[in-house]
């Protein structure tokens, strides 16, 4: 029993680590573009570049 | 396109305090990685741009602007030159398309999720003492404690869409499925909270979450069908003409929405555009397609001095004209009040859901209050009483009758949108399987609504093609395109609603009407051409409006599947009369107005049949918007789009198999109604009785909403055999 009250918390702490991760993934729109995303992963070039240049002034 | 350099599009562009603008185009042609790049590319190096990104998925390009720098039209010019025409969208439905909604479903959905699969970490081992493990009392108190910390809050966040539905709808004084599921819930916490007191083995957290985490499913599901169908709406929206171009009186193009557009502004339109408002022609000549309007086929003259229509497609000349109308005084707005109407009448319909709900919400209260009455009644004391009745509501719990119809509308409307059909929403589906009879519109819908050259001898073709090659007129476009690639004739002088005059190996020659070529024709037709070298015979290309490829099979499917189908248009009796005959239709009316066309479709109903209206002009759009059922193809105007439950694109084979798709669909929808009413049947007299445990709940609950989804597989199976 002992086991168990050590084991319960720490899997739902594993839950909902994923629960917190699955909210991360919605706030920062992860799912609006899936065939776009599919495509950057895959080409330097279009990775995050948008991005990099506009910081600069 | 070439008249773009003067544009001014700042009016699609937010600017924000800085001064940094914000714009969003609709880009087509973009299919993959390497248009993504090509796109993204060409408007970062446009100047003034900042940044660009580009959703491959929905197609939106959104452009960030330096402060105070950046023009929208330069940005639109560069995409056009990559080869990907881009059209920009009202900032305000830019801000109006983010799915907050759907997001907050998601999350909900993740929730219980986490919630249904976590708590049954400690309802399993309960389970298991059920069945004579062992397991003590205070063992399972514990555990009930675990299970309430986790399933409490989860299904309070979770059930959040459930409860503020549920709630809006008893203000209206109207039960809609969210309340016995509202109820059901919160009933469900609360007598496993007084369980759990009271060291008693009926506590239900597990089947609070799992129940939300099911219904989640399908409402998540049924939102994803809706958003995508506005969305697509909207963009079909953007890419007709929002706009005009308005000449100012510096001399300045400008384009203006077409709202902002007052009587006696002069207006500019180019051939291939669309006249905004009602107008006068006040300089340039042109021919004018008025299809869309009355669904003539044949082109009209306009010189100054003519009335114009809005909604006419400037076919050859550029015109200057005069606005006689604002936009919502124009013809078009008496043929949008009409609509108005009609879609009012058409959302009178029950949906198949409602009337489930209808039939199920009362049975079930009255039986958990019967069962609740019953039980204290027999001696078994309140708090049994209580457990009963809420076993009753839990096992009964529309999961099953809650995904019955989004599940089923889901995989039908993929199914559809995998063959170019744009389903808007579920309604339409089971409006659709519900019809007896189908009107057609003629032009345009049997027909391909361009003119086709009829059969001309090779050598001829090709002798006049480089002069067709420089022409924008539609009929010299056709015979271009019967030609082939080759070369373009020089020194080309276009002389608006006349023809073309250009050199071709330095000879002189005309293409276009008889007067112009030179050829005294009395029979002279809208529908002809006429080629000649200078002083040489001259020779006429005869054209026709040829029906679609597939008009002739999709008539005779919509015969196989007991629908009887009838022509009615606007234009006259000859081609309408040839069109039927050839598509094999015996019911045909012509030369009707588009108020003649609402009067027949209303006679029809009126007599008991179910129609579906099949058309694409602005004549149409009443009539579509009256018919039970509409379909209008994706080359319609935004109107008729707007006014349609289903857009199809490619042939006419699509409107026999949306049907058959639909049918089906309700087939399967009343299937899982059936499937639900059986289980409930066998589970209610069960919870009554006291034989229903947590885990008998939880099987029966999680096992009828995955037999309905399989149910609703089944959609897809038929279309691989």
């Amino acid at each position: 029993m002992n086991i168990f009250l050590l084991l319960a918390p720490f899997s739902l702490l594993l839950g909902l680590t994923g629960l917190v991760a699955f909210w991360w993934t919605l706030r920062a729109r992860q799912y609006e573009d899936p065939q776009g995303d599919a495509a950057r992963i895959l080409d330097d070039h279009l990775r995050e570049g948008p991005d990099d240049e506009a910081e600069q002034p | 396109m070439t008249a773009l350099a003067a544009r001014d599009l700042s009016a699609f562009v937010a600017r924000d305090a800085e001064a940094r603008g914000r714009l969003e185009l609709l880009v087509t042609g973009a299919r993959c990685g390497a248009c993504l790049a090509k796109i993204e590319k060409a408007a970062r190096e446009a100047p003034g741009v900042e940044a660009a990104r580009f959703n491959l998925t929905t197609g939106k390009l959104a452009v960030t602007l330096a402060p105070r720098a950046g023009d929208a039209a330069v940005v639109v010019e560069a995409l056009d030159a990559a080869g990907y025409p881009a059209t920009p969208f009202d900032p305000a439905q830019a801000i109006e398309s983010e799915d907050r909604e759907g997001r907050g479903l998601a999350l909900a959905l993740g929730v219980a999720g986490f919630g249904a699969g976590n708590v049954m970490m400690f309802t399993v081992p309960v389970w298991a003492g059920l069945f004579g493990q062992e397991l003590d009392g205070t063992t399972r108190e514990v555990m009930y404690w675990f299970a309430a910390a986790i399933a409490t809050p989860c299904a309070l966040f979770a059930g959040m869409p459930f409860f503020r539905s549920a709630w809006s709808s008893l203000r209206r004084r109207k039960a809609n499925m969210d309340v016995p599921i509202s109820i059901g819930v919160i009933l469900t916490l609360i007598v496993s909270f007084s369980e759990t007191f009271q060291k008693g083995e009926h506590a239900y957290f597990d089947a609070a979450v799992t129940l939300l985490f099911l219904l989640l499913i399908g409402r998540y599901l049924d939102h994803k069908l809706r958003v995508r169908a506005r969305s697509a709406a909207r963009d079909l929206l953007a890419l007709q003409v929002p706009s005009a171009t308005r000449l100012d009186s510096d001399g300045v193009e400008r384009t203006v929405p077409i709202r902002d557009v007052e009587v006696g502004d002069r207006l500019v339109v180019v051939p291939g555009d669309r006249i905004p408002v009602d107008a006068v022609v006040e300089d340039g000549s042109s021919d004018l397609d008025n299809a869309l309007i009355s669904g003539e086929t044949a082109a009209a003259l306009a010189s100054p001095g003519t009335r114009t229509h809005a909604g006419a497609l400037n076919l050859s000349g550029r015109l200057i004209l005069r606005a006689a109308a604002r936009s919502e005084d124009s013809a078009v707005a008496a043929i949008a009040r009409l609509m108005e109407a009609g879609a009012q009448s058409r959302s009178a319909y029950v949906r198949l859901a409602d009337k489930a709900a209808a039939l199920y919400v009362p049975i079930v209260h009255t039986l958990a209050l019967l069962t609740f009455a019953g039980v204290w009644a027999v001696g078994l004391g309140p708090r049994e009483a209580l457990l009963r009745a809420a076993a009753v509501l839990i096992i009964t719990c529309p999961c099953a009758l809650g995904l019955a119809v989004p599940a089923v509308q889901i995989v039908a409307s993929g199914r559809l949108f995998r063959r170019g059909v744009l389903v808007k929403s579920g309604a339409a589906l089971e409006r659709l399987a519900e019809i007896t009879h189908v009107v057609f519109d003629k032009t345009g819908v049997l027909t391909e609504g361009r003119p086709r050259l009829i059969a001309a001898p090779a050598s001829v073709i090709a002798m006049a093609a480089p002069l067709a090659r420089a022409s924008r007129h539609p009929l010299a476009r056709s015979l271009a395109d019967a030609a082939g690639r080759g070369e373009v004739a020089t020194d080309i002088v276009e002389v608006a609603g006349m023809g073309v005059e250009g050199m071709i190996d330095g000879r002189k020659a005309r293409l276009g009407r008889a007067g112009f070529v030179g050829v005294d024709s009395t029979a002279a037709s809208e529908t002809e051409l006429w080629f000649g070298f200078e002083g040489d015979t001259k020779m006429r290309f005869a054209f026709e409006d040829a029906l679609r490829a597939d008009t002739r099979s999709a008539v005779a499917a919509l015969h196989d599947l007991g629908l009887s189908v009838e022509v009615v248009s606007g234009d006259v009796a000859g081609p309408v009369a040839a069109a039927a005959t050839q598509a094999g239709i015996h019911r045909w009316t012509a030369g009707v107005t588009p108020f003649d066309k609402v009067a027949i479709v209303e006679r029809l109903q009126a007599s008991g049949r179910k129609v579906l209206m099949v058309g694409d002009g602005l004549n149409d759009a009443a009539a579509l918007a009256k018919a039970h059922a509409s379909m209008a193809p994706g080359s319609a105007v935004d109107a008729s789009q707007n006014a349609a439950d289903l857009v199809f694109s490619g042939g006419l084979s699509a409107v026999p198999e949306a049907i058959r798709v639909a049918r089906r669909a309700r087939k399967r929808v009343v299937e899982n109604f059936g499937f639900s009413a059986l289980y409930n049947l066998v589970a209610a007299p069960a919870a009554i009785f006291g034989l229903v445990n947590p885990f008998v709940a939880a099987l029966a609950m999680s096992g009828s909403s995955l037999v309905v989804i399989l149910n609703a597989m089944r959609m897809n199976l038929g279309e691989r055999r």
